[in-house]
């Protein structure tokens, strides 16, 4: 695993919902051996980098498709981020999801901005996948057509019912799993969301990975701040770093209190 | 041709940057990114007699020009160091300052012992965590706890011993002073002022430790002054350190007192931070004149 750190400039952006913002960067030293489910710190004028997900991966065209929430002062500034604008990029990070296996039937569950990396994941599994995805309203859906597109199943839900099931993703993974053999699922959201996934999974004993954010700094693994509690081999609790040692995590893992 | 050398307590720095204890691990992450002969020196990551897990997250708060950190010590010991990381660290090139850490005296003198039957080139003393309880910290804000330590520590040390400060303290001249009573070969100063965030919505401390340390630009004006301070009360070299981000400032430190600089949050937003440094003062050493680069060192001119 090899990481740069370099300017790099922003081919397209483009509003996906409120607050939500799609950057194209073309990156070509990242996109060439970026796996689904890495990330990259980003730059801002703050004292720390911004950990952001990889939503897409083109490594023909070099480019990678970030989607971003302005969730505070670093994230909007990020969005703000125009076209021929340059991005400082430290990446890619950590380590993907296991998608060596693209004949696996796999589900992909994203809450809010959680979908973004799922998309990367799906397009691995293209029609071999169904992607539960949860919004809040029908306004804070995205991705949509982009999921669609893959030839993936696309289950959508909105907590209040306004779009597709009126629901929580973990209610639409457990109707699914009764119906449909899967072999592993994949998950990126809310820590409640991923809990609940990670129970669903263990139920129906299917292999599971879940995506983990923490507040980060360095992002390579060598201040140690982004603490996350796992279970060793022997059943023991550590602290293993979401930068290094996730931001994917088999769900056995984690440790969630 | 800029002299960059500097000599502190007998050993010799290719250049005056070190980068700091806790933001720079072991170096293996960073040197994939350059070469670590890049550098004057490393201070590792500190380190405890045992394996220590560190606090409970969240560890890291973001703050104007700064950041808190709770990290808590988090390391694999003194002994999986040294057979799983000091071997790599040999090759790099670069002078070797274990950083270590204790909750009692006798914790400190078993550490200095056993770094001292190694290859490291120095020990620095770490009296100044914030962020473990007898975690060191309480010996290093009072000079009659700071001489105590050192003392014993002497004893056993057969390496150059830096002492790293603590700056929560209200005089940290006394402090420099005792330490360099007991044997100190060097003082190092500032680690991080200790401080503290509340998210407003749930009424919660951001760092799940309630408190952390401070560090980042934003604490550079008061480590200047301590470092001149500290540099003004005693005779043994001063490692200046807090907030570091570009070579003016670390010609700044110097000239406050420093006879070289660490650096440690800047290597956050830029991971090249402690190369550009370096290479920044080259550059300032020509342009001005200067051929070595230990000419600075104090040469503030105080009003």
């Amino acid at each position: 695993m090899s990481y740069l750190q370099k300017q790099f400039p922003i081919l397209d952006t483009k509003c996906l919902a409120k607050d939500i913002h799609e950057l194209v960067v073309s990156c070509p030293e990242i996109a060439s051996q970026a796996i689904a489910g890495q990330f990259v710190n980003i730059r801002t004028s703050h004292t720390l980098r911004r950990p952001i997900s990889i939503c897409g991966i083109d490594a023909e065209k070099g480019t990678i498709r970030l989607v971003v929430k302005a969730q505070g002062k670093g994230t909007d500034e990020i969005c703000r981020m125009r076209p021929g604008d340059t991005i400082d990029l430290l990446g890619p990070l950590g380590n993907g999801f296991d998608v060596k296996n693209s004949n696996l039937k796999a589900v992909v569950v994203g809450g809010g901005i959680g979908a973004a990396p799922m998309y990367g994941v799906a397009s691995v599994y293209g029609k071999n996948c169904a992607a539960i995805l949860g919004f809040r309203d029908s306004a804070d859906v995205i991705l949509e057509k982009d999921f669609q597109a893959l030839g993936c199943e696309l289950l959508i839900c909105t907590d209040n019912g306004t779009r597709g099931f009126h629901g929580f993703t973990t209610q639409m993974l457990e109707n699914y799993l009764k119906e449909n053999h899967v072999d592993i699922i994949h998950t990126c959201g809310p820590k409640p969301m991923m809990k609940g996934v990670k129970d669903i999974a263990e139920k129906y004993g299917v292999r599971c990975q879940i995506s983990m954010d923490e507040r980060m700094a360095c992002g390579i693994g060598a201040c140690l701040g982004c603490a996350c509690k796992t279970k060793k081999e022997d059943g023991s609790s550590t602290y293993s770093h979401v930068c290094k040692h996730g931001p994917v995590f088999e769900a056995q893992q984690l440790d969630f209190d | 041709m800029a002299d960059m050398q500097v000599n502190l307590a007998g050993v010799s720095f290719k250049n005056p940057v070190i980068t700091a204890s806790g933001c720079f691990g072991f170096g293996r992450e960073f040197a994939k990114l350059y070469p670590l002969e890049k550098l004057g020196g490393i201070s590792l990551k500190g380190m405890t007699l045992h394996e220590r897990l560190g606090n409970p997250p969240p560890r890291i708060a973001e703050t104007p020009s700064g950041m808190l950190n709770s990290v808590g010590l988090q390391n694999p010991g003194v002994e999986a160091f040294i057979e799983n990381d000091l071997p790599w660290l040999k090759e790099q090139n670069t002078v070797l300052i274990a950083n270590i850490a204790g909750s009692c005296v006798e914790d400190y003198c078993e550490m200095a012992q056993r770094i001292s039957e190694t290859d490291v080139d120095m020990i620095e003393l770490n009296i100044s965590c914030p962020n473990v309880k007898q975690g060191g910290v309480a010996f290093g804000t009072s000079p009659e706890g700071a001489a105590s330590v050192v003392r014993e520590v002497r004893k056993h040390a057969k390496k150059p011993l830096i002492v790293k400060l603590s700056p929560n303290v209200a005089d940290i001249a006394a402090i420099a002073k005792a330490v360099e009573a007991e044997g100190a070969d060097a003082v190092s100063l500032i680690n991080t002022l200790l401080g503290m965030r509340i998210d407003i919505k749930t009424r919660r401390p951001i760092l799940r430790n309630n408190t952390g340390g401070l560090s980042g630009p934003a604490v550079f004006p008061v480590a200047v002054r301590m470092v001149w301070q500290a540099a003004n009360a005693v005779n043994i070299p001063v490692i200046g350190l807090g907030g570091i981000e570009k070579a003016e400032d670390a010609i700044e430190m110097m000239m406050a007192g420093a006879s070289a600089v660490q650096v440690g949050a800047a290597m956050f937003y830029d991971p090249y931070a402690p190369v550009k440094i370096a290479e920044g003062i080259e550059q300032w050493m020509n342009d001005n004149g200067v051929k070595n680069i230990s000419e600075i060192v104090g040469t503030v001119k105080p009003w």
